[in-house]
């Protein structure tokens, strides 16, 4: 793997070096921060992901010690290979800050901006694009396009109105399981992740898509609204499988197991586990082990400080004593705010919490 | 009376058949190539002619062939690209219902040259009844022992196979159309790595226009040297055009790139001018994809000079007052014409077309189709006009194939010249809807020559 040989590349003023066959968006990310191209469909651990989504876009100002000459348009960096003494402008090119800046509304336009009711909101990867590179509004003015939901077995639901088309969900399913059973229909803005005859994912492995795609498009039905991701705490745990690593990460709230995910990088890319591959999980781990006790806790995930879930991780976090019957004088309602308290409007003796069913009329007047 | 090559033979009766087309001097070529040529004398020869492309971006074909990867033990590829779907282009349709068999005779001498023996002609659905036409001129050309094992004893074995395409224009960006010919989902690779090393099934391959395939007969026959003559400058050799539009007579008609675009229109050799005694409003001189001129830009350059149909007259002044020879399809649009309208028909066919692959085309397209139809019904704003431009400008060049930029060029140009019409289509919304802008200040500022 390591040649000897080291190219030089200089990516914004900043010169690292890399073997032969790194590519640019890869040499920027040895160098981290803001030199670091954003990606939204290219995926270090799937082969042949990238290119697509154009929001890596960099100039290349000089070429090589060769051939010195800059490269006309602007290349993907993700999947344009260094050369030696290479000179790239990421931010401190106009160039490339408008392209991306054009990139990201065009991801936007038929995107429904649904942030409020998508289970993504917090993780997600177009959200975090927007907000570092977008502008403030969107000049489109007409109606999106939109799709019906899909459901994908009991597992995964898909929601194509808010896909990219980043195609890792379809690089996933190829190079995870043994036959793709989904993949993309039609083309151009009808362009659509399917099965074309509907039906259900069934693969093993098939859960993984749920982690690499971007967006709020494919969604953990075993979580799909149960929570906000900044309200759950992540912790590292593993547990014996014989599918997969069994290194994941918990999403807790209390002690209930709200989510299990792959463990994931700071590019938001699945991390390597102890045994070296690649750390997929299999659907095992990550949609049946809900019980705290089938995990053995290694302690809390590091969350980057600027995300939006590290902001709730209370620190000596200190569980009331009174319990609710206490404080309700022995009564445990089902509504917080007991409403036979303040108003007399409603027959006090009838308790709402003691009704199987929504409370209606005929049940104040017997 | 201009060089033809190509078409030269085109009106002999029955010349569709291998036994008329053998008599007219048919497979001299292959017979030339294959006995007293190496392979690598017939690429020299094709360098030497100066031949361009045909197929849209005119790269030098020789050279192309010259970069094929000769890896040990790996099979190479010809891939004739006969996806013709740009709108306004017709030529190589009119070449293979014509004379098949020239097409067949270009591919063996060029399989011959790059030492294909699985050549494929992939060729657009939607030319169904052209696929029979091929295949039986392919089986003519078997029978007679020009293809199949061991060529006129030469020891070159060499197959050619027609795959039908499903009806998209992106099989006609070279890679798509690899991906095609393999049996996946017609998507542009990303290159590098370019065909010449990994195309096919990751094997060396060179894609070709069925044009410039057949353009190899005749460079073959008569010698590279000789052919560079015919033609001026960098372009050499014939081209075929096929015109279409406001004109008299529409049609396939064969260039020796000598002769100017007012010739060209007006003559009663060629399209034998506008139609109705109208006036020449624009023209789009090399396919939908390329920008649209208006008359007085057509026929003079922006220096005052004559404009000529070859690549470099047609491509002078560059984007701003210039245009391409493209793929040759000769668009010609009278003063009735709405260059709204026509921009906006442009505009759906490249977002209906669009593989959806990446962002900028995907969105774009159908951002600007939108935008394009609201003006051409008379609901657009001002401010549309100068958003056009900026979606265009941020589709072209950000994009992974060719088809983002063919899609930003003709609202480019057409919002360049024609912005007068863009902006009293929003003054006038009414108006717009029941007569057309007409000619402007900008169009036809000659005299109508006589003939016309």
């Amino acid at each position: 793997m390591s040649d000897e040989i080291l190219l030089k590349v200089t990516i914004d003023n900043i010169t690292v070096e890399v073997p032969a066959g790194t590519t640019i968006l890869q040499a920027a990310r040895k160098i981290g921060g803001d030199v670091t191209p954003p990606a939204m469909c290219y995926y270090s651990k799937l082969q042949g992901s990238g290119g697509k989504c154009r929001t890596c876009l960099v100039e290349v100002s000089k070429g090589s010690e060769k051939d010195p000459r800059p490269m006309p348009k602007l290349v993907a960096s993700c999947r344009t290979t260094v050369m030696d003494g290479m000179e790239v402008k990421n931010i401190t090119s106009p160039r490339v800050l408008e392209a991306r800046a054009g990139v990201v509304e065009f991801l936007l336009l038929n995107h429904p901006l649904d942030c409020p009711i998508c289970d993504q909101a917090g993780e997600c990867h177009l959200q975090d694009l927007s907000y570092e590179h977008g502008k403030q509004g969107s000049r489109y003015e007409f109606q999106k396009r939109t799709f019906k939901k899909v459901d994908l077995g009991d597992y995964i639901q898909l929601h194509m109105t808010r896909c990219i088309l980043c195609y890792r969900c379809v690089f996933t399913a190829d190079q995870l399981s043994p036959k793709r059973e989904h993949g993309v229909l039609d083309r151009g803005d009808h362009a659509q992740i399917a099965t074309f005859i509907q039906k259900n994912l069934h693969n093993e492995f098939i859960g993984n898509v749920i982690d690499v795609c971007p967006v709020g498009a494919l969604t953990d039905k075993t979580f799909r609204f149960k929570n906000r991701v900044w309200f759950t705490k992540p912790v590292n745990a593993h547990r014996h499988c014989d599918k997969c690593c069994g290194e994941v990460q918990l999403w807790l709230r209390g002690d209930e197991v709200f989510r299990v995910t792959a463990r994931k990088d700071e590019w938001g890319e699945i991390k390597e586990a102890s045994n070296g591959k690649t750390g997929w999980i299999c659907n095992e781990c990550r949609f049946e082990k809900k019980n705290l006790a089938d995990w053995i806790i290694e302690g809390p995930t590091n969350v980057n400080r600027h995300s939006v879930i590290s902001q709730n991780k209370y620190v000596g976090l200190v569980k009331p004593t009174e319990t609710f019957p206490k404080i309700m004088k022995g009564r445990n309602p089902k509504l917080l705010m007991d409403i036979h308290s303040v108003s007399e409007v409603n027959k006090p003796n009838i308790h709402l919490s003691q009704l199987e069913r929504p409370a209606h009329s005929t049940d104040f007047n017997q | 009376m201009g060089v033809k090559l190509l078409l030269a033979k085109a009106h002999v009766e029955g010349i569709k058949n291998y036994d008329v087309y053998r008599r007219e001097g048919g497979y001299q070529s292959v017979e030339k190539a294959l006995k007293t040529m190496t392979p690598e004398a017939v690429v020299e020869e094709v360098k030497k002619s100066g031949l361009r492309g045909r197929g849209g971006a005119g790269f030098p074909t020789g050279m192309k062939w010259s970069f094929i990867a000769k890896p040990e033990g790996v099979p190479r590829h010809l891939v004739c690209n006969a996806d013709e779907s740009e709108p306004g282009t017709f030529k190589d349709r009119y070449l293979m219902e014509h004379i098949p068999h020239l097409l067949i005779e270009g591919l063996i001498v060029s399989s011959y040259a790059l030492g294909s023996n699985d050549t494929y002609i992939y060729i657009r659905g939607e030319y169904a009844w052209i696929v029979d036409i091929l295949e039986k001129a392919i089986a003519e050309a078997h029978q007679n022992g020009w293809l199949g094992k061991n060529i006129l004893g030469s020891g070159f074995d060499c197959n050619i196979h027609v795959q039908r395409g499903a009806g998209a224009y992106i099989c006609g960006e070279e890679t798509a159309l690899l991906e095609s010919l393999e049996g996946k989902r017609g998507n542009p690779r990303i290159k590098p790595p370019f065909p010449a090393v990994k195309g096919l099934w990751e094997r060396p391959t060179v894609v070709n226009n069925v044009e410039s395939l057949a353009a190899v007969v005749p460079i073959i026959n008569m010698g590279g040297e000789e052919y560079a003559k015919i033609g001026v400058g960098r372009s050499t050799g014939t081209k075929l055009i096929s015109a279409c539009g406001n004109i008299n007579k529409p049609g396939v008609y064969e260039i020796d790139m000598t002769i100017s675009v007012e010739e060209f229109i007006y003559s009663d050799e060629y399209c034998g001018g506008i139609k109705n005694g109208k006036r020449l409003k624009a023209c789009i001189p090399g396919g939908s994809s390329v920008p649209i001129l208006p008359a007085n830009l057509l026929l003079k350059t922006a220096k005052g000079e004559t404009r000529y149909m070859n690549y470099e007259s047609l491509s002078d002044g560059g984007f701003a007052t210039g245009s391409m020879m493209g793929s040759g399809g000769f668009i010609v649009l009278d003063e009735d014409q709405c260059i709204v309208k026509h921009t906006y028909t442009l505009a759906r066919f490249y977002r209906h077309e669009s593989c959806g692959q990446c962002s900028p085309c995907r969105e774009g397209t159908g951002w600007m189709e939108k935008l394009l139809l609201r003006l051409d019904k008379g609901e657009g704003k001002m401010s549309d006009i100068d958003l056009l431009w900026e979606i265009q400008s941020k589709i072209e060049g950000n994009t992974i194939c060719p088809l983002g930029d063919a899609a930003a060029w003709p609202v480019a140009a057409a919002i360049r010249h024609f912005r007068d019409e863009f902006e009293w289509h929003v003054l006038h919304p009414h108006e717009a809807q029941v007569r057309n802008f007409g000619l402007a200040h900008y169009a036809d500022p000659l005299q109508v020559p006589a003939g016309a």
